[in-house]
This record gives structure tokens, C-alpha cells and sequence, in this order.
């Protein structure tokens, strides 16, 4: 069957270089990100192989939203949905919204296409308790018919307390909260309002219900073992003071995770912030605000704020693919396949860890950490070409080896129409304060732009494992004492 | 007596629908409208029209 070939070759890709089965598959001496062990062992089990919570497994396994929840029940003045461009990436934005059964289909297509995919998840594009039946039919239809797949839900939390026992019921074992504040008057310059209890409420009081509501929802879903995430968007000036005391709140209430993501600000999409010019963070605000909260939110450093129809590893969006109109007869999953799949990774987390070790072992790095850019397309490996790069992954190689410190896109937001020339400057402005950028392939052109702003292209460690081959460079570039050529 | 929506404001996020008592809103290939006949403004039922209060976009469910 067609759908079969196109999966095993995306399987095959990954065999090339495998050997014997390493035999690791949790974490401990192989396989699992170094920050896995801050977790306890119970909480890193359920989310090794979620691409949203491990930065390990985000290599690996693929989520996919479901938008149908486009309805919500309070303002943020960082949305507006209204605008929608297939070319933007940000939350709340979606191409088209979908009823229970046009989802199911859908998980069923991406499912028979893509056996990365672990995760489904209902995060929008409004809230996914808003009008809470439609989200808790379509999770319903999904588990029946394909019950490996983890199931989450992403909310503003002001219905949350309403929906603990059913969402327990489900076996739904993931739900985000996203929370910019534990103070009402904070509260106040961020939201509008909220509609509660069949009125509009506004300012303070609003932003208190709210509080209270997320607060009493988090509690109760911890209560029940429910792995809980909160999401923060660091808005500079407004909460950016005050995010240590939302941590503080959430973790005492036993949210496994904290998650501070950047504002997405721009007058171009249309929302009060944007058009009032509030800025988002620059990337420095918003690693020292990561830093101070610790090792929790080292974790999420891989975090795309994906759209609420992405589908696809992070960082790319196959969403385009499976839209209403492409979706066919609905395809048969086939589990085998999925296993192989999974049989594969197995391995390729143990060999791709083995291969870090061995590095960091061959070679003994004294100089100063730098950071490198890595073109990918997942698996963990060096396997795309520049030119086809939307994003890049960053990583910090040092004495201390190489680590995953976060993700640099070149087409956040909507420009349109771009040509060969501004791509090159937007990736070369992406690529700031970068020492190398790490590819399957590059031309003479872009590597001469590329060299001209101080950025070394390397090509020389192709399909090869990211961490080994940062490490390798960094050794070797050390010892020659000058920036090495590269073949 | 009812309220109407501004089609071209409309996101079709559909909170209206399903807030509305009367079931007095309709939709059609993503676009929502009012069944005048059935909108009574809310009226005995709650103190302000829900469709207008749970509307993300200011001046969208209207007075007819």
C-alpha cells in the first residue's frame, strides 16, 4: 500500500548506521536528556516519549493539535484570532477548524503517514474547555480507535475545576495551564475580560476569578496524579518581575513543569499589545527569566508555541498536508509499523547518547563555550540542508560538552514572498552570535555570506549525530588553535 | 426585538451559539447568524445578551 512505502522510508532513514540494539529505554546511564534528572522517575516515564515535555523525545516523536475548540471564553491582550496565515506560526492561529468526527479522520490520516506521532493534543484555537463536550468527543473517538496515542488539553483554566473528574475519567494525563499571574492587579493589564457565569466581567475582578479558578483547577488535577504543565508568556514590563512568584504559586501546587515562553508581539497580527506597541522579550530577557526559575524551566527550552493545528515533529508543521480537503477514505493503522518505529528510536537514543559520551571522553575541551546552530529535520542528527532550514536547533559546546539551549526560526513570523536575498539575511540574522552552523549540505554562495558575518558553515559531519559531531568540532577547532577550515 | 451579527466581523469561533438559551443561532459553512423570530435579547433569562458577552469582537451581536 502506498501510505506503507512512505512510512518505512522515513523509518529508513534512520537505519543506516545502526548496530547492535543498545538495550537502554529509560533513563538513567543512556537515552534521557541530562534534565530528565531533576524529574522523578514516575513523571519522566509518562513524558520520555512526549516531544512537549522531554527535549530528548522532541527529536523523536511528533504531536499534533486538533483545532476544534475554536471558541473561548476569555481576552488576552496577546490574541487575536481573527488573523489567520498559513505562513505564521504562533498559538491560537489555525487554517481551519474541524468537527469531532473531520478530527478523527484526520488522526487517523496523520497516524497511517507519520509513525513519530505520540501526542494529540487539543489546544485551540480558543479553549479546550470553553464548550467542553466537543473536546471531550473528539478525545473519546481518538482513544477507541487508536488507544497508543497520549491524550492532552491545553486551557486557560477558568472551566478546569468543572472538568477535573471527567478529564481523570478519560485517562487524559497531560493539561496545560497557561498562567501569567498569581496577582489580579498584574492580571488586569493582561486580560480584559473573561465571560463567567453568563456575564462579562472586567478588570480586577475579572483577572481574580480567573486566579482563583486556575489555581482551584491545578490543585485538583495534581490531587488525581494528573501530570500538570504551566505555561507563562513572559510579557516584558507586565509580569516579567513577577513570573518568580508564579512559579512559586504553581509548584506548590504541584505543577510538574513551568514553562515561560516569549510574547509574540507584532502591530501585524492585529492584537491590543501588538497594536499598542508592548514588545516581546529579547532572547537574553528571556533566558534570565528561564534561569532564575531554575531547572524546570530548563526543560522546556525546546518549546515552539505551536500553532493549534500544528502536525509534525517541532519545529516543522505538516499541517498543510492533512487538511479537510485532503483527506481521503480513512487510512488502517497499522501497529506494526508504529513498533518498528518505536524499536528504531529505542536504539537511536541509546546510540546517539553512546556517541556523546565517547566524544566527551576522546576529547577535553578547556576553552570557552560557544554556541553552534544545527540544521535538522529530527532523529537527533545533523540531516538537513541550509537552504531548507525554517529553523535552526542551538546548542551550547563546551567543556561541559555539548547541551540543547533552544531554537532559533527564520520565519516566525508572516513575511511573504520573501526571495533568495532576504532569506539569506533573515537566516544570517537568526544566526547572530553564533560560531558554526552545523548541516547536511550548504552551497559555495550562502557559505561565503555566511563566513562574511563571522558564521562558520559545516558540512563535514552530515547525517551524524548532533552532540558527538558538535563536540568533535569543538576539539578540533580548539587544538588548531584558529577557526578550522571545513571540508 | 433581537440582535443580529455583523457578518464581516464574525470570526466563527461560535461562542455565541453555544451560549444563546433560545438556540436562536444558526450557522452555515463556518458563518453564524440570528434567527430573529427566536432572539428574544435575552430578556426574563439573564440581564445582558450572551451573545454579545461572550463575543470576542466588540460591536459583532447587535441590535437588529
Amino acid at each position: 500500500m502506498p501510505q506503507k512505502i512512505v512510512a518505512l522510508s522515513s523509518i529508513g532513514r534512520f537505519s543506516g548506521t545502526l548496530r547492535e540494539p543498545s538495550g537502554c529505554s529509560a533513563r538513567g546511564s543512556c537515552g534521557s536528556s541530562a534534565s530528565a534528572d531533576d524529574l522523578p522517575d514516575a513523571v519522566w516515564r509518562k513524558i520520555q516519549d512526549h516531544p512537549c515535555y522531554s527535549e530528548d523525545a522532541h527529536h523523536y516523536f511528533a504531536r499534533m493539535h486538533i483545532a476544534v475548540a475554536p471558541a473561548c471564553n476569555i481576552q488576552c491582550n496577546y490574541c487575536n484570532r481573527k488573523f489567520d496565515c498559513a505562513n505564521e506560526s504562533r498559538p491560537g492561529v489555525v487554517s481551519e477548524k474541524l468537527e469531532p468526527e473531520e478530527a478523527l479522520r484526520k488522526v487517523l490520516a496523520v497516524a497511517a503517514e507519520v509513525p513519530q506521532l505520540s501526542v494529540v493534543g487539543i489546544a485551540g484555537p480558543g479553549d479546550a474547555l470553553a464548550h467542553a463536550e466537543k473536546t471531550f468527543a473528539t478525545f473519546a473517538l481518538i482513544h477507541e480507535a487508536l488507544p497508543h496515542l497520549k491524550l492532552c488539553l491545553s486551557t486557560n483554566g477558568l472551566m478546569l475545576p468543572d472538568h477535573v473528574e471527567r478529564i481523570a475519567a478519560m485517562g487524559i494525563d497531560h493539561v496545560t495551564i497557561t498562567i501569567n499571574m498569581v496577582d489580579p492587579e498584574i492580571g488586569a493589564r493582561i486580560y480584559p475580560w473573561i465571560f463567567y457565569q453568563h456575564r462579562r466581567w472586567e478588570g480586577v475582578e475579572a483577572a481574580r476569578i480567573l486566579h482563583e479558578r486556575q489555581m482551584a483547577g491545578l490543585e485538583a488535577l495534581t490531587a488525581k496524579g494528573i501530570l500538570v504543565k504551566v505555561n507563562s508568556v513572559l510579557i516584558p514590563g507586565i509580569n516579567d518581575e513577577h513570573l518568580t512568584a508564579v512559579n512559586q504559586a504553581v509548584r506548590a501546587r504541584g505543577a510538574f513543569l513551568h514553562n515561560v515562553m516569549p510574547l509574540i508581539s507584532d502591530p501585524s497580527h492585529g492584537t491590543y499589545y501588538g497594536l499598542n506597541g508592548q514588545r516581546g522579550p529579547t532572547p537574553t530577557e528571556l533566558r534570565r527569566v528561564q534561569d532564575q526559575l531554575g531547572a524546570d524551566a530548563k526543560l522546556m527550552r525546546h518549546c515552539r508555541q505551536c500553532r493549534a493545528d500544528a502536525v509534525g515533529l517541532l519545529g516543522e508543521d505538516r499541517g498543510a498536508e492533512f487538511t479537510r480537503d485532503k483527506l481521503g477514505e480513512p487510512k488502517p493503522f497499522d501497529p506494526g509499523q508504529r513498533e518498528m518505529y518505536l524499536a528504531v528510536v529505542e536504539r537511536e537514543r541509546g546510540d546517539r547518547q553512546k556517541a556523546k559520551e565517547a566524544a566527551q571522553v576522546a576529547h577535553k575541551i578547556e576553552e570557552a563555550p560557544v554556541l553552534v546552530a544545527v540544521a535538522t529535520k529530527g532523529g537527533g542528527r545533523i540531516n538537513l540542508h541550509f537552504g531548507h532550514a525554517n529553523e535552526f536547533q542551538i546548542y551550547e559546546v563546551g567543556p561541559d560538552g555539548a547541551r540543547f539551549v533552544g531554537h532559533r526560526r527564520t520565519d516566525k513570523y508572516c513575511v511573504g514572498g520573501h526571495g533568495e536575498a532576504d532569506a539569506m539575511a533573515t537566516a544570517i540574522a537568526a544566526l547572530d552570535g553564533i560560531a558554526a552552523v552545523f548541516c547536511a549540505k550548504i552551497g559555495d554562495r550562502p557559505r561565503q555570506r555566511l563566513k562574511e558575518a563571522g558564521v562558520e558553515a559545516v558540512d563535514a559531519y552530515a547525517f551524524d549525530y548532533i552532540e558527538a559531531s558538535a563536540i568533535t568540532w569543538f576539539a578540533g577547532r580548539s587544538q588548531s588553535g584558529t577557526v578550522a577550515a571545513t571540508a | 426585538m433581537a440582535f443580529k451579527i455583523i457578518a464581516e466581523n464574525c470570526t466563527g469561533c461560535g461562542a455565541c451559539q453555544f451560549e444563546c438559551p433560545n438556540n436562536a443561532i444558526s450557522s452555515k459553512g463556518g458563518l453564524f447568524s440570528i434567527i430573529a423570530g427566536k432572539c428574544t435579547e435575552c430578556k426574563g433569562i439573564y440581564p445582558t445578551q450572551q451573545c454579545a458577552a461572550a463575543c470576542p469582537i466588540p460591536k459583532t451581536c447587535v441590535k437588529a
